[in-house]
């Protein structure tokens, strides 16, 4: 068949501003595999974090995380010896999303099709094996599938082969903001001619090497009671507890929606009505962090006042000057105490590039069901000026959710997704 | 050493290489292609240097290129063999 992949010339100025419309969820974390078992988990407050049990914490100063171990038992055999974990949580999480938005990517044209992921690193304890076995035995004992398996776009290459996704497709790197930047991409490529994107990250590293990488950040907590360990805009704030898993969407372009027979207001999750990433000024400036300016532009992208925000997703580092700095951005913009602020990664710990579109799913998931999951584990808020939703759930109508992420090195990230209309 | 036969050759393949849960492998698939049976060309070469491993030997350059079903690869293992001997 031959299809020119340039068909974005058809697009017209009406495309080049569409909201696509989020189609499907495919969703892993500590508390929950599956969409319904974590959202089930995050509205009861069960928490995923807990000792590390993939390899032993024993000799390092930070043991706590959101482990996910996985039935990896529905996916094809002949991807075991070339994946890492991280990129089979990733499949599982692709097939998920594409059965929820109930669309068969081989049935779709040649180029109608992508995948953008976010990645932090690549398939660490994948890399870690083949170059133990490379110093102590020798290169004729590394694996073949050393050459693509630890390389951070991994998980588009897998989910691309294995979905038939031969459109625009990539991959984005911005640390802890990556995952949310993918789905701003992956908008882009919507406007400009690929009908349908997988987005999102699924990510982690839980492995002696990665382990090392995360502790050298500082920004780790060495907390040992997972209760009182990852503790965002608390005042016994010392650091995050990592997990791993995320998130992945099927974005769709509203006319292809309608196309294969989905009404697209009432069969569908939401729309990505505004993306917008900044970066912070150099170390030792006296200019303002970017996140605010992230927040107005992005609002500014959806069109929207502060005042229409129902909730917000908070990055929640659990490092004090970053609470802090966040705490002040948000009541800059919405006012001290003016919109309802959560951060239920408390219960899974931060994904790396996987939170921020794991947040963007739980932000679609209580817009469904008008209900704000919980910050947990905050017994002595930091006293900051936002109305955080501590220990329970919080029912409210809720219609548009803002999502925060931050990555190390200055990077800001900023989605907003509302209820379709 | 003997002979390196289809069954070595066949669980070589399932460990290296995983194996397509549509086709078997436990039948006559001496003369399939390997392309037909679901081994790409990284899977072959991830295939064959753990038989290299095993066997202690080393096949001549192109051995994976050109063997493209089961019968050739055992033939160019086992006369990599033989010349060892």
């Amino acid at each position: 068949m031959s299809v020119s992949p340039a068909h974005h010339a058809n697009r017209t100025e009406a495309d080049l501003r569409v909201a696509p419309v989020i189609t499907g969820l495919g969703v892993l974390a500590a508390n929950g595999i599956g969409v319904e078992e974590y959202w089930a988990a995050v509205l009861s407050g069960e928490s995923g974090l807990a000792e590390i049990t993939r390899f032993d914490p024993a000799g390092y100063s930070a043991k706590l995380a959101g482990q996910v171990d996985a039935d990896f038992s529905a996916l094809p055999n002949r991807l075991m010896p070339q994946t890492d974990h991280m990129t089979r949580l990733a499949l599982l999480a692709a097939a998920e999303a594409f059965e929820d938005a109930d669309v068969d990517p081989h049935q779709l044209p040649e180029y109608a099709a992508g995948v953008i992921t976010g990645a932090s690193a690549g398939g660490f304890e994948f890399g870690q094996r083949e170059l133990e076995a490379l110093w102590s035995k020798g290169g004729e004992y590394v694996s073949a599938y050393q050459s693509f398996a630890w390389f951070y776009p991994v998980n588009s290459g897998q989910i691309s082969i294995r979905h038939a996704l031969r459109g625009a497709s990539g991959t984005v790197v911005a640390e802890q903001a990556g995952g949310l930047d993918a789905l701003g991409k992956a908008r882009r490529n919507i406007r400009t001619g690929t009908d349908l994107m997988v987005a999102g990250a699924v990510d982690g590293s839980l492995c002696p090497w990665g382990w090392l990488c995360q502790i050298r950040s500082g920004r780790l907590t060495d907390a040992t009671d997972p209760a009182a360990a990852f503790l965002p805009f608390d005042r016994r704030a010392a650091g995050h507890v990592p997990g791993e898993g995320g998130a992945l969407l099927i974005m769709e372009h509203p006319e292809h929606v309608a196309r294969r027979g989905v009404d697209p207001v009432h069969e569908v999750h939401g729309v990505l009505a505004g993306h917008s990433a900044t970066f912070d000024p150099a170390p030792g400036s006296d200019a303002p962090s970017g996140l605010r300016r992230a927040i107005e532009q992005a609002l500014r992208d959806a069109g929207i006042s502060p005042r229409e925000v129902d909730v917000v997703f908070a990055d929640g580092a659990g490092v004090p000057h970053l609470d802090a700095a966040e705490a002040t951005a948000i009541a800059e913009v919405f006012g001290p105490r003016g919109v309802p602020v959560t951060v239920p990664k408390t219960m899974t710990g931060r994904l790396l590039a996987g939170g921020g579109p794991l947040d963007v799913a739980t932000a679609l998931l209580s817009i469904r069901d008008g209900v704000i999951p919980p910050t947990v584990n905050i017994e002595r808020p930091a006293g900051h000026p936002i109305d955080l939703v501590r220990d329970t759930p919080r029912e409210t109508p809720l219609t548009t959710a803002l999502v925060l992420a931050r990555g190390h090195g200055g990077f800001n990230s900023a989605v907003v997704v509302r209820r379709a209309a | 050493m003997g002979a390196f036969t289809i069954t070595e050759l066949v669980d070589t393949l399932r460990e290296s290489a995983g194996e397509d849960e549509d086709i078997t492998l436990d039948g006559d698939i001496l003369t399939v292609t390997f392309e037909d049976l679901g081994y790409d060309s990284l899977a072959l070469l991830n295939t064959v240097s753990r038989i290299e491993r095993e066997l202690g030997v080393r096949l001549p350059d192109g051995a994976i290129t050109e063997a493209n079903t089961p019968a050739e690869l055992l033939d160019a293992v086992n006369n990599t063999l033989a010349e060892t001997v």
